[in-house]
């Protein structure tokens, strides 16, 4: 399946991009598509929104998912 | 309800008259209460700032804040809300974020305008950049207001429970 992946504030500057396209296979998790876009641990800090709704890195992913990768906001 | 997301700088005070003239109906409400978030020239021991740039997350940051002011209208007895909230490049001085709340009395207005404008410090997906003569930085967290709730989930949870 294939997952659109967002990434914000400094996580856009440290993966060098604005996002991706992922295919991953059928019944992936979050965890599972940040292993397949990067070597490094995923930040402890890390904020997940999926179809811009938050959840958390053990959320089951379906196919054309909008998965957004963030630090903690620091709006208003 | 009210939800702007943009870049331009605008005047918070001719916003809240021309919504309040235009949607809430003359001697209906007690309060108008408003919060005017700006940008100051330091924050955290950084002085100088010359310029912030503010990223979020579109589509997701209007549906988030258009969330937090529907658990507002249900969880207090208030008339409306609205917020308006800059994103790109920012000036020292520029307001930063309007949020408004119109409600027949004080107590209302003023407990859902501090639930809305901590929500949007602490959930809604903005981002802070800021910069002075040494450079730039991400700023990493806001301070926190310790006496109110933010999460939308305890709206619903005191919902739940009633």
């Amino acid at each position: 399946m294939k997952i659109s992946v967002k990434y914000f504030a400094n996580m856009r500057d440290n993966m060098g991009k604005a996002g991706e396209s992922v295919e991953i296979n059928d019944g992936a998790k979050v965890s599972d598509v940040w292993s397949s876009v990067s070597d490094a641990t995923m930040p402890e800090n890390t904020l997940i929104a999926v179809n811009m709704e938050y959840t958390n890195a053990d959320h089951v992913l379906n196919d054309g998912d909008e998965l957004g990768f963030f630090p903690p906001v620091t709006g208003g | 309800m009210k939800v702007v997301i943009q870049e331009a700088a605008f005047d918070p005070w001719k916003e809240v008259s021309t919504y309040q003239d235009e949607n809430i109906g003359a001697g209906k409400h007690g309060a108008s209460v408003t919060f005017v978030g700006s940008m100051r020239d330091f924050n955290d021991g950084v002085e100088g700032l010359s310029q912030m740039y503010l990223d979020h997350y579109p589509g997701m940051t209007e549906k988030h804040i258009e969330k937090v002011i529907q658990d507002a209208l249900d969880k207090w007895d208030i008339i409306d809300a609205m917020v308006v909230h800059r994103v790109g490049l920012i000036n020292p001085n520029d307001a930063i974020v309007l949020v408004v709340v119109w409600s027949e009395h004080r107590a209302m207005g003023f407990d859902a305008c501090r639930f809305i404008i901590n929500d949007l410090k602490h959930r809604a997906p903005f981002w802070k950049k800021e910069a002075n003569e040494d450079g730039d930085r991400w700023v990493e967290g806001n301070t926190v207001d310790e006496t109110a709730d933010i999460h939308s989930a305890e709206v619903a949870a005191t919902k739940k429970t009633g």
